[in-house]
């Protein structure tokens, strides 16, 4: 497989904050290739990067063959950018927006028409493509601004965060509208907080932390590393907070996490169920009130502290090689 | 939803040239302010009544020694316009960065600097139209030219280009800014350049520590320029010299606003 990105130590400082940190990704062509990252791991930056609109400080990175550094024209021909908002005109309608940017591309006016068109009724606008954009809905005009990356016929198209701050329904949507693009033979590079987007689009996921890739793998390997459950207890008292901390450490595959505050104690355990049990039986007689208990799927949170927390062991160390 | 097949020939699909894309970017802004009444009414009305209002509630009270106050307004009024004006360039420009729009042109294989061209090339076309309304209406309260026609159209392309000057100047400042509400703040600048000149009242009515910066800023001449080649001689001879001297001084001003601010506009754009 040829590689459609090519990230290799690429770093990017704003004053003393470091977005990307020698981030090394390799996106190959021909798939998905989903960003996964919590707010500030550098997602953002990275597209950006990608998309020639920010200059990296140091290390390379080779976007359809082409250096963005020194051919960043030849990489805007290639590609397609979706950014956190919809930029689009709202005093245009849908179709006209979508040829002003076909005609941008260099398309003639007829060839624009006619990919304007055809994008409007693969996104299923073209009942509304004649009225104006400020008229669309939320989810309408992500859709339309999705269109507007898509109607260059780029080969890679750069999504950031397409689907925050949309409805479900909204969402799915426009994850219909993704699969349907890759089908067509388009390469998509999208960033996203979301693990169940992660899931549902990508082939590859890269998990991102403080500007530096921390596991790259397919959605089902990342699962199996993540997977199990975490078992969560709340206390009444705090000074039982430390007590049950240590009882849960026996239980779970790392160190129980404690968040004093709300006086809640977590561990991420193999098997829900099983743990569950076993930390009723040892709280029995202990004399710590319990105010709740249960087990539950990790969230994404859990699930960026239990890829940060191993650092290379036997665990998190051949993910950690296939980032690199 | 069906699967498309866009043909996807490289080679016959060369970039936009700076032609093609400054139009169609252009034309994206002028439709804005066409399709969006709140904006279009603004540009067309909103000079004419701050006319008005200067007119009626300075005319009684100012008294220039040998013209009617009208007179002596009107070009004033018209050529520091173009500053007002600018503020709305400098707003729209923030806007186009804050909502993401300037990422995706930036992101498209064409010249970068014709975003900012199309932008100062909408936004005078608008002000144009705006002038050209103000002019209208300062005819029909009472105002008259005192030079010959061609004089009074040379002058009205002379506010027009002071305007395109004074757009790079906000184009910069709104690219500075970042967002909406804090480009408006910094178009607040204009304020003393409207007032301390010789647009509303007599810079010789002034006192000396202000009438200094008065004499010598912009806007002066450029208001001088227009009253010279629209009221004719006897203006010319209020204001101490010919219409020749005014027009030139306020050209070689325009010139060097735009020498300053448009490579610095340029700049910021492509740092990002």
């Amino acid at each position: 497989m040829t590689a459609m990105i090519e990230a290799c130590g690429l770093t990017k400082r704003y004053g003393k904050t470091v977005a990307l940190d020698g981030l090394d990704l390799t996106a190959d062509a021909g798939q998905v290739v989903a960003v996964l990252g919590p707010n500030g791991a550098g997602k953002t930056t990275f597209v950006r990067t990608v998309a020639t609109l920010l200059r990296a400080d140091a290390g390379t990175l080779v976007v359809a063959g082409y250096d963005a550094r020194k051919e960043p024209a030849a990489v805007r021909r290639v590609i397609g950018l979706a950014g956190q908002f919809a930029a689009i005109e709202p005093a245009m309608t849908g179709r006209e927006n979508l040829e002003m940017v076909a005609r941008l591309f260099g398309q003639s006016r007829r060839t624009a028409t006619a990919s304007a068109a055809a994008v409007l009724d693969q996104l299923g606008l073209a009942s509304d493509g004649d009225r104006l954009a400020r008229t669309y809905s939320g989810g309408m005009r992500r859709r339309l601004d999705l269109g507007a990356s898509l109607v260059g016929a780029p080969r890679l198209l750069l999504l950031d965060e397409p689907t925050t701050g949309l409805d479900p329904r909204s969402r799915i949507e426009l994850w219909d509208g993704i699969r349907a693009l890759v089908g067509a033979g388009t390469d998509v590079l999208l960033t996203t907080q979301y693990l169940d987007e992660a899931d549902h689009l990508a082939s590859q996921v890269v998990i991102i932390d403080h500007g530096k890739a921390v596991a790259t793998g397919s959605p089902a390997d990342l699962k199996r590393q993540i997977g199990g459950s975490i078992v969560e207890l709340h206390v009444r008292r705090s000074e039982d907070l430390a007590k049950v901390a240590e009882m849960l450490g026996r239980l779970g595959d790392g160190d129980a996490q404690i968040d004093a505050s709300t006086r809640r104690v977590s561990v991420r355990v193999h098997s829900g169920g099983e743990a569950l049990m076993s930390a009723l039986r040892s709280l029995e007689g202990s004399g710590v009130e319990l105010a709740d208990i249960g087990a539950r799927q990790p969230n994404l949170d859990e699930v960026f502290l239990a890829l940060t927390a191993w650092p290379a062991d036997d665990h998190g160390g051949a993910m950690a090689a296939s980032a690199a | 939803m069906t699967t498309i097949a866009l043909d996807r020939p490289e080679a016959s699909r060369g970039p936009a040239g700076l032609t093609r894309s400054t139009v169609t970017v252009t034309r994206r802004a002028l439709l804005r302010y066409v399709r969006t009444p709140q904006l279009i009414v603004l540009a067309t009305v909103q000079m004419s009544v701050f006319f008005l209002i200067y007119r009626y509630m300075f005319g009684g009270a100012i008294h220039i020694a040998g013209m009617s106050y009208v007179d002596y307004l009107v070009p004033g009024f018209i050529a520091t316009g173009v500053l007002f004006m600018g503020i709305g360039t400098a707003t729209a420009m923030a806007e186009d960065l804050e909502q993401g729009f300037v990422d995706r042109l930036r992101s498209l294989p064409i010249p970068r600097s014709a975003v900012l061209v199309a932008r100062a090339t909408a936004d005078t076309t608008i002000l144009a139209w705006s002038t050209a309304f103000t002019a209208a209406v300062a005819f029909a309260v009472g105002f008259s030219l005192h030079g010959s026609a061609l004089d009074g159209l040379a002058a009205f392309g002379l506010v027009v280009l002071f305007g395109f000057a004074f757009e790079w100047v906000f184009i910069t400042m709104g690219l500075f800014a970042g967002n909406a509400q804090a480009a408006q703040g910094m178009g607040m600048i204009v304020f003393p350049f409207a007032f301390v000149s010789s647009a509303y009242v007599l810079v010789s009515s002034m006192p000396s520590w202000l009438r200094v910066f008065a004499e010598h800023q912009p806007l002066t001449y450029m208001v001088d320029a227009v009253r010279a080649l629209t009221l004719g001689p006897h203006a010319q001879a209020l204001l101490g010299h010919t219409s020749t001297y005014y027009v030139t001084r306020s050209l070689l001003w325009a010139l060097a606003i735009i020498v300053v601010s448009l490579p610095i506009a340029v700049w910021k754009y492509r740092r990002g």
